[in-house]
């Protein structure tokens, strides 16, 4: 899974000591050489000892790629024989001109700005109710709604789910003519409101978010429930003798604090965003359709790839995908810069 | 590193989090090394013998891939236990696999230059034949097919075939570089038993065909369904509708990419004929959104009469289809009188393209299997097995087949000389499914889009296709 992945990658590096303490000032003495390769082997050899292996093994399996990819990118390679060469800049003036690319990129785009802010809005939301938003009972003056640890694990359900059985369950929930969804319509006398779902162009992508944004929402509950449980009920308690309501506290004291983890999950769920290969790949007509309604560049490249053996010109979306990730990448990293409390 | 005073652990976990969203939408399925070489180590060639006339070696190893589809895998299994009878020394050195996915498994194999000596590349997944013949990646079959038949070495395999099969498998020139191992018949399936309840009969011309819809409409029954998820399905009906009405070259211009060719009146009259079914309202609510299975799954339950399909629907929907059923398959219906080519007319080809890589170990051992295939004994096995024809004339004597197939044979014979072979499916995949298929059709059979907007979007289409110097152009001999 994903996150989990990330969080141990990130514990590793968090780990490593420093060499210095911050603020105990160095004696300034001449050293020897000897000395010198001393200290640097305590400063810098001691910790790159613990880095050598994940660096090593990060540089073959991610790095090497990437740059392999950027390589493939600017020849004709077919993805099926080993026979290719260098065509320069061709494979990206084809996809500055296709037009299928930009729909892709569109559609990419609308879920990076949907799905990430749906699902932690949600989270958050959840996770309040669960934490902070029941009514106050004797002993505690914040607590969540009845049955909140029941709904935690409710909540968490889809995450233990691989997204290839969620995509199936909702592929037969969206079925036009024997689908839950439509009967369940059908059933409360709403006949009007059924609609084809994922054949319909203009719903097809929608509902492939509702997906992607109910397989997360869960995850996010956990994580925001954990942050939350870690801000002093002090505050809660100070804001509600001064006469604050739910919603008050909400703004000015949860969402603060929690700040920092709203950020991380942000970028997690623009990572799932850009990607969204699954949903599509098993869900939608076509697959990427109807009419290209759901193409995304994640399942373009697959499809230039391995369907039409045109590998170089997949490379090149990947790069481009990567160029789309790292604009995203930098526009949260600066979104979020605020200043951070201490507690 | 670390030396930093306010190097919190945040921003640590902020930066690497920002490497990781670097990493992960990460193209490494793209990574497979494309540097392997291409010279596989050949194994030996054996004697060559009145028994062995491809000089196979009696005891070098097979490996051997299957598309695992409609016609699962059986069959496969059972000529490679022929192949092990009769070079004995193999025994157990065949090495069968079969999968789905057929890209992902071989693509990698290809690349690194270890190819296995026989694949089925069928399915969803197959692998590009453009790419693969222009890339050299294939063995000319040409030795198998002037080898002796395993039935009467008077004959060479090629003179066993049906009609056609050997020009599929030719690209540019004379090579052959796939043998197709199945004889689909493409139409339009339905229940004799169905349109008899109805008090009907096959329609043999389209105001019968419009006539007999409506008649099922006042009992609440569709006349029409198709998969609407793999709206390229319309074609195996709608493409032979349109050489009936307006002959052969007009697909022939069609599959060559020729400017304005689907801007024929035939496409036209075909495609306004098939909206019309969507207008008046004859096609079975909710088709756009179902799948191959699902939509056969409610032909079966009775709840449409027509859907296009192919020869592997028998088998395919064994499992619901009822005892009674009585599965036919129909030629188009004719539109009017004027139409150039007679009722009857009908799209036949081959499925299940077999190839024999270049760098295969084995290439011998891979043909001679094939050859194996093609003789009487396992023809009737995987007629049996799957209800289907293969590409060798002949070989139901003495079988009662299943009606489905039954009835694509008496198509077959029917229709004569009057078979058409459109090839847009193999030589432009993308064109055909995704731009045609569920960009245009699709679209127009859900209403979305009229016949000449289609018709329009489709022509744009082709011609994108024909001016990209990335995909192979093929034309028709």
């Amino acid at each position: 899974m994903q996150h989990g992945k990330h969080q141990s990658a990130t514990a590793v590096v968090a780990k490593v000591p420093g060499g210095k303490h911050p603020g105990v000032k160095q004696p300034r003495v001449k050293l020897s050489t000897r000395q010198k390769m001393e200290r640097a082997y305590h400063q810098y050899g001691f910790p790159l000892g613990f880095l050598a292996l994940p660096v090593v093994i990060y540089a073959i399996f991610v790095i090497s790629p990437f740059v392999q990819s950027i390589y493939y990118s600017f020849t004709d390679w077919t993805g099926l024989s080993s026979d290719f060469k260098m065509v320069g800049f061709k494979n990206y003036d084809w996809l500055l001109h296709d037009d299928l690319f930009w729909t892709a990129v569109g559609h990419n785009v609308l879920l990076l700005l949907v799905v990430p802010l749906v699902t932690l809005g949600l989270g958050l939301f959840f996770a309040f109710m669960l934490n902070v938003g029941g009514r106050s009972k004797k002993n505690a003056a914040v607590s969540g709604v009845r049955g909140s640890s029941i709904y935690k694990v409710v909540y968490f359900f889809p995450q233990v789910l691989s997204i290839a059985i969620v995509a199936l369950l909702f592929q037969f929930t969206y079925n036009p003519r024997n689908g839950a969804l439509n009967a369940f319509l059908g059933g409360i006398g709403l006949d009007s409101l059924q609609q084809e779902w994922l054949a319909d162009p203009k719903l097809a992508l929608w509902c492939l978010m509702v997906v992607m944004v109910w397989c997360n929402v869960g995850f996010y509950v956990v994580l925001f429930s954990a942050g939350m449980s870690a801000i002093p009920k002090d505050f809660y308690e100070a804001a509600l003798l001064d006469g604050a309501n739910r919603i008050t506290t909400f703004f000015r004291i949860t969402l603060p604090l929690l700040w920092d983890t709203v950020q991380t999950g942000w970028i997690y769920m623009g990572i799932l965003a850009l990607d969204a290969f699954a949903v599509v790949q098993i869900m939608t007509v076509g697959p990427g359709g109807p009419a290209d309604s759901t193409q995304v560049l994640g399942y373009m490249v697959y499809t230039k790839t391995f369907r039409d053996g045109q590998a170089g010109r997949a490379t090149a979306i990947g790069v481009a995908m990567l160029i789309v990730t790292l604009i995203f990448a930098v526009i949260v990293g600066r979104l979020g810069r605020r200043e951070r409390l201490e507690y | 590193m670390g030396s930093t005073p306010d190097f919190g652990r945040r921003d640590l976990i902020k930066r690497s989090a920002a490497l990781g969203l670097v990493a992960v939408p990460s193209i490494s399925t793209l990574t497979a090394c494309a540097s392997g070489g291409d010279d596989g180590n050949k194994v030996d060639k054996g004697k060559k013998s009145d028994k062995n006339p491809l000089a196979v070696n009696e005891s070098a190893a097979l490996d051997v891939v299957i598309f695992d589809g409609g016609f699962g895998q059986k069959y496969a299994k059972d000529a490679e236990a022929e192949y092990e009878k009769a070079y004995p020394k193999t025994a157990g050195k065949v090495k069968h696999s079969a999968t789905q996915k057929i890209q992902t498994v071989l693509q990698p194999r290809f690349n690194g230059g270890t190819p296995p000596d026989l694949i089925d590349n069928s399915g969803a997944e197959q692998m590009d034949f453009g790419t693969l013949v222009a890339k050299n990646q294939l063995t000319d079959l040409t030795p198998l097919l002037d080898a002796p038949s395993v039935d009467d070495p008077s004959k060479k395999v090629r003179d066993t075939l049906r009609p056609g099969v050997v020009e599929m498998g030719q690209f540019d020139g004379k090579p052959v570089w796939i043998l197709y191992y199945a004889y689909t018949v493409y139409g339009v399936w339905y229940s004799k038993t169905n349109l008899e309840k109805l008090d009907a009969e096959y329609p043999e011309t389209w105001d019968d065909m419009l006539k007999v819809c409506e008649k099922a409409k006042k009992k609440g029954i569709a006349g029409w369904t198709y998969p609407g998820k793999f709206p390229y399905y319309m074609p195996f009906s709608l493409y032979p509708f349109i050489a009936k009405i307006g002959g052969p070259d007009t697909l022939i211009a069609i599959d060559n990419l020729e400017p304005n060719a689907w801007k024929h009146p035939a496409v036209k009259a075909a495609f306004e004929a098939y909206y019309e079914l969507y207008k008046k309202g004859y096609i079975l609510k909710g088709s756009p959104g179902l799948t191959h299975i699902e939509s056969q799954t409610a032909w079966n339950q009775g709840k449409a009469l027509f859907i296009p399909n192919g020869s592997w629907v028998e088998n395919e929907a064994k499992k619901t289809t009822p005892k009674d059923f009585q599965m036919s398959v129909g030629a188009p219906s004719s539109l009017d009188s004027s139409d150039k080519m007679p009722f009857g007319t009908i799209w036949a080809s081959g499925g299940e393209p077999f190839i024999v890589p270049k760098a295969a170990k084995n290439p011998e051992g891979g043909m001679e299997l094939l050859r194996i295939m093609l003789g009487e004994k396992s023809t009737k096995n995987f007629v049996k097995q799957v209800s289907s024809l293969t590409s060798l004339n002949g070989g139901t004597d003495g079988l009662s087949l299943p009606p489905g197939l039954q009835s694509a044979q008496e198509a077959l014979e029917k229709a004569g000389t009057n078979v058409v072979n459109p090839r847009l499916q193999d030589w432009y995949v993308a064109l055909q499914k995704q731009q045609i298929g569920v960009g245009a059709l699709g679209e127009m059979m859900a209403g979305r889009m009229t016949p000449a907007e289609a018709i329009k979007k489709i022509q744009k289409f082709a011609d994108e296709t024909a001016k990209d110097d990335a995909v192979k152009k093929y034309k028709h001999a």
